[in-house]
């Protein structure tokens, strides 16, 4: 079986102003949005408390609700988690209680509220500067892994490419918190490990289009460099497709069948994918004609033959 | 003749693949559940081995096996039943009773062969996300144990000073600056003389005008100091994790002042974080009357008035005297040294102006007779009576040393006739008593087993799901291809689960999606060299150079591609915390694995199916 039986001659770079306008858009909306919205940090970044309790039976929230109210708890948040069997209450950190108490006494309330056994599945606590520490480290981590892959890509290859495969990237990890700004849906570690692995891949799909670009400029004698970005794009479009799809089977099963714990994780990454994706056809070889790029750009360096014969 | 591999390649792919399979293996049988008895800093001896022995065949309960390996015995069992069942008859034994030497931990023993187990093969080590369990965070009060010694420091020059018969005005402290005023330049000059030479760690300097000489701890001191609490808080954590009966208890320093605590396994984390939230004091008393009279109060149960009955850690029973004569918080500092005289392993103890006073006066009279230390656990349990919860204050007190008094002594003094290991101990223990760095549970993550049962299930199947998903994917598309791509995924697969077993790295939920993502990118290699073939076979290269050239052309990019996603996977291993770094590290190893099996692995399958003939067509 194959996607595209004869060879491909798309012409995505002839559409590459309305894909640039896209870009902008979703860019500076992802922007506005973690501006003014901002993101739903887990406890893992803002500190406070996490509490998850299993019940035999489905169970009701308003009874909960108003247990934890009652108890003293009044900026406790409930909710189903996963099922309606399964809820988690969060806390932010406070001082009155001491911080081993405060995980038993919620647990007390939450089994003094209902008949059933309640059955604790997972307590975290994170104190507020360990989630001041975690965020500074986050986004450390975050400039560093851009910086390796910026001297690498630099070190491989051309000045104008590694440019453009970092503008992808750039493009790729905006958007990808955008969509987490926008939805709301809660930005904790492992989101912030799946951003990290965002990167590797997207970056990993920009340099299989920028080798082959690459590739041809220095096979092609004739062309202008238009039609030879799209002649690699075409060329490595089958690979680029087949790669994404069989990624996106594994992440689709994880994000359904891998729990709860994972879902932020698996979405981000499924997010990445589809946005990687689309840059590494779109963003780098875009950048490339900005920077007025050509044949010259790619030619190997005359090797450096003077002989050394200064040496005594 | 084209593509055709060199008989090594072969022999080395096979030998690779065997290597992983086998090292891959113990991950496939289970885990039984057993009991871990340990005893503290020693061997179980022969002795004690053949006495459980004897109990178990006089039970009822079935067991498995009894295994006395490194000083420990691990009894492995049916059911989690039996497991309960045999940690009760075990703790009723007379020589476990009372005694505090022994951990008798619940735990699950890998159910490795003993002929994967002779070749050091073990199973992955699962995460707390996947067994259950509890992960602490403390942090160290660093400013209060300065501060500590800071106080010390200024009682102590108080007295010097007075001692010296230096009138002076006051000592304060001001942000960590000791300000001595005196009376007028004549003592000031004679105190700063008199101090310079008895605190010597110190860094002074003289304000003329005011009449002030300021001191100040140095960098040195400080780092010490640091160092020091951070070293004793970590022991008495150990100690206290002895108690709660775990398995595989993790205790580690981690960065400057913190301290993790993991306990797989444990469910009730109240319960843990009431020991280890301990807090713990010392006293030093006389013993009363001799050695039969105190085995004697132990079986009687007759106690003469003045005296009270404690027992040592190994459960002997001593008699001590009512009256204390010093306690922990009177205890400046304690630490293991050589004994000059001697040259044998000693504890020296400085105390302060008070206890100095005390133990100068007691052991002036009681030259020759045994002079015992006391440590002592409070803790506040909460208990359930009649349906209600109550904060229990329980008080574990226990004797950890015994010495003559072999001269009178006051402020400094040694406790001699030790160990190397067994100095080191009590001068921490010492320490621990005087309480010197509170600290304080900064992060908590605990799993219940339900939760880690649900996970290790979840994982799986996804990871199967997504693996089929993949591989029934690759052969539609690829066909023949497809298969070699298949093969060489599952291999890949093995090898990667033989590498963390061999490593002994952690397995955890997000080291699982690692797994699963490593799936989906493996194949990536794969996909870049089957379309690389099916361009060339399009511009009319005969099947065998399109193989050739297609292997060929995709290599540097696989590569490039590759390495690109390592470093993200490095800088996420070296910023990441536990279960990130568990991340990084099963997508570190799969991209290195899945280079050798997607490039060399299928080339092998290639060249075997047609290289060296002529073909026609390729099945792609």
């Amino acid at each position: 079986m194959q996607i595209f039986k004869t060879k491909l001659e798309f012409d995505f770079m002839g559409k590459r102003k309305a894909a640039l306008g896209i870009s902008l858009l979703l860019i500076a909306f992802s922007i506005a949005s973690i501006a003014i919205r901002g993101l739903n940090f887990g406890i893992d970044f803002t500190g406070g408390y996490l509490i998850e309790v299993g019940y035999p039976e489905a169970i009701e929230l308003t009874p909960v609700r108003s247990a934890l109210e009652k108890a003293g708890f009044k900026d406790a948040q409930a909710q189903h988690f996963g099922t309606s069997k399964d809820i988690l209450v969060r806390l932010a950190p406070r001082n009155d209680i001491n911080q081993a108490d405060l995980t038993t006494q919620v647990l007390n309330v939450l089994q003094s509220s209902t008949e059933q056994t309640v059955n604790m599945r997972r307590v975290e606590f994170v104190g507020p500067q360990v989630g001041e520490e975690l965020r500074e480290q986050g986004g450390m981590a975050m400039l560093i892994a851009l910086l390796g892959i910026l001297i690498y890509i630099g070190f491989r290859f051309q000045f104008k490419s590694s440019v453009g495969a970092i503008l992808a990237l750039i493009h790729d990890v905006i958007i990808t918190i955008g969509v987490f700004s926008v939805i709301q849906m809660e930005f904790d570690l492992t989101v912030l490990a799946a951003i990290l692995a965002v990167i590797g891949y997207s970056l990993n799909d920009t340099v299989v289009v920028l080798d082959r670009i690459r590739e041809t400029f220095r096979a092609q004698r004739k062309g202008t460099p238009l039609s030879i970005l799209n002649l690699s794009i075409n060329g490595t479009l089958s690979r680029t497709l087949m790669t994404s799809l069989t990624t996106l089977l594994v992440l689709v099963a994880l994000f359904f069948l891998g729990g709860e714990v994972i879902h932020g994780f698996a979405f981000a990454l499924i997010v990445g994918v589809f946005v990687g994706t689309y840059s590494s056809i779109y963003v780098a070889s875009t950048a490339l004609l900005l920077m007025n790029v050509s044949k010259q750009d790619f030619l190997e360096m005359a090797k450096d033959d003077s002989p050394v014969d200064d040496m005594p | 003749m084209m593509n055709q591999y060199p008989v090594w390649k072969y022999l080395l792919l096979v030998f690779v693949i065997l290597f992983g399979s086998i090292f891959a293996l113990p991950n496939l049988y289970g885990e039984d559940p057993s009991v871990l008895i340990s005893k503290r800093s020693e061997s179980i001896d022969i002795a004690t081995k053949d006495r459980i022995v004897d109990l178990l065949k006089q039970s009822t309960v079935n067991y498995k096996s009894l295994e006395h390996n490194d000083g420990k015995i691990l009894i492995r069992l049916s059911s989690e039943d039996a497991q309960l069942s045999v940690v009760d008859q075990i703790k009723a034994l007379d020589m476990f009773k009372n005694n505090n030497n022994y951990t008798i931990a619940l735990n699950l023993a890998p159910a490795t062969p003993a002929w994967l187990q002779s070749i050091s093969a073990a199973p992955m080590y699962l995460g707390l996300d996947l067994r259950g369990g509890v992960h602490f965070l403390m942090e160290v009060d660093m400013d209060s144990a300065i501060k500590r010694l800071e106080d010390i420091l200024m009682s102590d020059m108080r007295s010097h000073l007075r001692d010296k018969k230096i009138r002076y005005l006051g000592v304060t402290l001001n942000s960590n600056v000791i300000n001595i005023k005196f009376r007028d330049a004549d003592n000031m000059e004679q105190g700063r003389i008199a101090l310079k030479s008895e605190f010597k760690d110190l860094e002074y300097a003289t304000d003329e005008e005011n009449l002030l000489v300021t001191a100040k701890l140095t960098e040195v001191v400080i780092r010490n100091e640091k160092r020091s609490a951070i070293q004793q808080n970590v022991t008495t954590l150990r100690n206290r994790v002895n108690e709660l009966g775990v398995a595989e208890p993790v205790i580690q320093q981690q960065g400057d002042s913190r301290i993790v605590v993991q306990l797989p396994g444990v469910q009730d984390t109240a319960r843990a974080k009431e020991i280890l939230g301990a807090t713990a004091t010392l006293e030093f008393r006389l013993t009363e009357g001799t050695l039969t009279e105190w085995h004697e109060a132990e079986k009687s149960g007759h106690v003469p008035l003045n005296a009270k009955l404690y027992h040592e850690r190994n459960g002997d029973p001593v008699l001590l005297k009512r009256r204390v004569i010093v306690t922990g918080d009177q205890i400046n500092d304690a630490a293991s040294t050589i004994d000059q005289q001697s040259g044998t392993p000693a504890v020296s103890v400085r105390l302060d102006g008070k206890g100095a006073k005390k133990m100068g006066e007691t052991t002036r009279e009681n030259v020759g007779k045994p002079m015992a230390v006391v440590f002592i656990e409070n803790k506040v349990e909460t208990k359930t009576i009649d349906g209600k919860d109550i904060k229990v204050r329980t008080r574990t007190e226990e004797v950890i040393n015994i010495a003559t008094i072999r001269d009178s002594f006051s402020k400094n003094f040694q406790i001699t006739g030790l160990g190397s290991t067994e100095a080191r101990d009590l001068a921490l223990l010492l320490r621990a008593g005087a309480l010197r760095a509170p600290v304080e549970i900064v992060e908590e993550r605990t799993v219940g087993p339900s939760l880690g049962k649900d996970n290790i299930e979840k994982g799986f199947t996804s990871v199967v799901i997504g693996f089929v998903l993949v591989l029934v994917f690759m052969v539609v598309y690829y066909r023949t291809f497809g298969i070699f791509a298949n093969i060489a995924l599952t291999a890949n697969l093995v090898i990667i689960v033989a590498i963390l077993s061999l490593l002994q790295a952690t397995l955890t939920l997000p080291g699982i999606a690692g797994i699963v993502l490593t799936v989906g990118m493996a194949v990536d290699a794969n996909v870049l060299i089957f379309e690389r073939i099916r361009e060339e076979l399009r511009n009319g290269n005969s099947p065998q150079a399109s193989i050739h050239s297609g292997y060929a052309k995709a290599f540097s990019t696989i590569a490039d591609a590759n390495v690109t996603t390592l470093i993200a996977a490095i800088v996420l291993f070296s910023f990441g915390t536990g279960p990130i770094k568990g991340f990084a590290i099963t997508l570190s190893i799969g991209i290195l694995t899945s280079m050798f099996t997607a490039i060399m692995g299928t080339r092998a399958l290639v060249n075997l199916t047609y290289g060296g003939r002529n073909v026609s067509k390729l099945s792609i």
